[in-house]
């Protein structure tokens, strides 16, 4: 149920075609150790008397700079990449809607605060601040606690969580602002039930929809701040694969081997153009004045 | 309306000292300390010398004795020496400002240059086979990670084509205003190729509004041509949003700055914010990350103040709305 009673539309056909392809990447991630196992590589091989190989029998899409294949590492980055953005994503949905709902639930002076902070978190300049924020040092936070075995994937999920968060809190604040004085929800009041009981019980099932559709969106902003970060050499840390920084060294590399170039970024851009599409078409659907241009990714 | 901007501006005030203040205790969570690479650099130091030394430079007190000393001296004009550099930062850091300003100038010029056409195209035709290509072209804009975009434009323009160096500023190899003008193309290029897609977004956004609005019919009724309804009365009220919009990007354009000039080689800015958390120089650091911060405060300032100027229905009161 959405907002203004059931409203069901069709998703559209890009945005089908683009849960398709979201699915088909999932599948192929899912399945990167019985692609390795099947071609008999490790996706940390390395093997220096086959660099920047072309495609062959043994490796379907060539080698990389070290001689790894590009395959099995594009399935292994892809799993890495995914992970981040599902993972990052649910966090800021977490935070966007615990913000969102206060904000549109108390409305007034809280709301006006908690926009303020939402429009400053939007207006930063993000990418310098992210920089600062994975060069922090984790000993200097949490006292010694050294080593994360995923090449930084916990501390890029936090801190990608943390600025993500603000396309949700937005979606989800205009959908409370319109239920909190539904007769359901004054009906609780004057049943004495507490605030916190009304949010979780009677507002948040009613906006279930702009969450999901403000998540769809986020996993795509995510996936490009961490292809960025790890592009830069601040996120994801090698040996571990991402697609981001698979093309950290192949600016190098465009001269001999554009192809290590353009393969690990065509599929930044499809997922992440799938996940707009996706999330444009669930907005249509769920409110169809809202479609279109109405909001923006990253 | 005086009394609008004094506020606004007072808020942008607090902002950016609490910015500061995060900023600061971001930079001293970074590893190791000024004195560590003393330490590092000279074995010869003892032990007891480095806590000597971080008696003397104040490093042993808590963070907000060391921030409120540090926000002191920022004030009255000193920024503190820059580590790698070995100069006081506003030195390092105002050449690279300009370079960056240069830079995101003509990007945002090229790209509305290029947006405004499409966008007021794309609203005219809501719906149409046009509407919908500019707007799918818009979703590929919006979804192109900028490094990778850069990337192609290299391989296009540098190695296919060899039209064009793949980086530098041409500051050191210059041969002239061309020479430069020549190194600028591709980082401006993929700058606005980069902002394009989403000032379109706005324009067409910003165009549906008046579009359906009353006075629109009333021209149509009227008999006026539709260029002329589209240019002459429907688009002067679509800038005053455009022009907010468009300011409260700032903040991107400026992380899209930082990505362009790392990929180019561009002495700008972003790259020296980025070269100088990686390389530890604290000073430098700090001073650029809130020269970055100033820079998206002053133009939503702006926008803001420019927002109400324009639009005489926007009323000054300040407070939940």
């Amino acid at each position: 149920m959405t907002t203004g009673g059931p409203r069901r539309r069709h998703l559209g056909l890009p945005a089908a075609i683009a849960a398709a392809v979201l699915a088909g990447l999932a599948v192929a991630a899912a399945a990167a150790p019985l692609v390795a196992a099947l071609l008999g590589h490790d996706p940390a091989g390395v093997d220096l008397l086959n660099r920047a190989a072309p495609p062959s029998p043994a490796h379907p899409l060539g080698t990389d700079e070290l001689g790894r294949d590009l395959l099995v590492r594009l399935l292994y980055g892809g799993r890495v990449s995914l992970t981040v953005a599902v993972a990052a994503a649910a966090g800021a949905a977490l935070i966007g809607t615990v913000i969102g709902l206060a904000a549109g639930y108390f409305a007034g002076r809280t709301d006006a605060a908690l926009m303020r902070v939402t429009d400053a978190v939007i207006a930063l300049p993000l990418l310098p601040l992210l920089i600062v924020l994975s060069a922090v040092d984790p000993a200097k936070v949490w006292g010694g606690l050294e080593g994360d075995p995923g090449g930084g994937l916990g501390r890029i999920i936090l801190i990608v969580a943390l600025v993500g968060w603000t396309t949700v809190a937005r979606l989800v604040r205009a959908a409370t602002l319109s239920v909190r004085q539904r007769d359901y929800v004054r009906a609780a009041r004057a049943l004495g039930t507490g605030h916190l009981a009304i949010m979780v019980r009677h507002i948040l099932p009613n906006v279930a929809s702009p969450v999901i559709v403000a998540t769809t969106l986020a996993v795509g902003q995510v996936i490009l701040l961490e292809s960025v970060l790890s592009f830069l050499g601040v996120g994801i840390q090698p040996p571990a694969a991402s697609w981001g920084n698979m093309l950290t060294n192949a600016q190098e590399l465009i001269w001999t081997a554009p192809r290590l170039a353009v393969m690990p970024g065509a599929l930044i851009f499809v997922t992440v153009i799938a996940c707009n599409l996706l999330g444009d078409g669930l907005l249509n659907a769920y409110d169809p004045r809202l479609g279109g241009n109405a909001r923006r990714p990253a | 309306m005086l009394r609008f901007a004094v506020h606004r501006g007072l808020q942008a005030l607090i902002v950016l000292a609490a910015m500061s203040f995060v900023v600061y205790a971001l930079i001293g969570l970074m590893p190791g300390d000024p004195i560590d690479i003393l330490l590092s650099g000279n074995p010869e130091m003892t032990s007891a010398d480095a806590e000597r030394l971080r008696a003397l430079y104040g490093l042993d007190q808590p963070l907000v004795v060391r921030y409120l000393a540090w926000a002191g001296n920022a004030l009255a004009g000193d920024f503190g020496f820059s580590r790698v550099h070995a100069v006081p930062v506003e030195q390092i850091l105002l050449p690279r400002l300009v370079n960056t300003l240069l830079l995101i100038g003509a990007a945002v010029v090229l790209a509305l240059a290029i947006a405004v056409p499409l966008g007021v195209l794309a609203a005219a035709r809501a719906g149409s086979r046009l509407d919908t290509a500019i707007n799918l072209a818009c979703f590929a804009g919006v979804s192109i990670p900028p490094f990778w975009l850069a990337l192609l434009l290299i391989m296009l323009f540098a190695v296919a084509l060899g039209w064009l160096p793949a980086g530098g500023t041409g500051a050191l190899e210059a041969t002239g205003l061309w020479d430069q003008a020549r190194h600028l193309v591709l980082p401006v290029a993929t700058l606005t190729l980069a902002s394009v897609a989403t000032y379109t977004r706005h324009v067409r956004a910003a165009m549906r509004q008046e579009l359906a609005q009353d006075y629109m019919r009333t021209a149509a009724a009227k008999g006026t041509a539709r260029p002329r309804a589209l240019w002459r009365h429907a688009w002067p009220n679509a800038t005053a949003p455009l022009i907010t919009l468009v300011a409260l990007d700032f903040g991107a354009l400026f992380s899209g700055a930082l990505v362009t000039e790392t990929m180019f080689g561009y002495l700008g800015m972003g790259r020296l914010i980025y070269d100088s958390v990686l390389g530890n120089d604290f000073n430098l650091a700090l001073i650029g990350l809130l020269l970055a911060t100033v820079m998206t405060l002053l133009a939503n300032l702006a926008a803001d103040i420019a927002y109400a100027a324009a639009d005489p229905r926007v009323t000054y009161r300040t407070g939940p709305g």
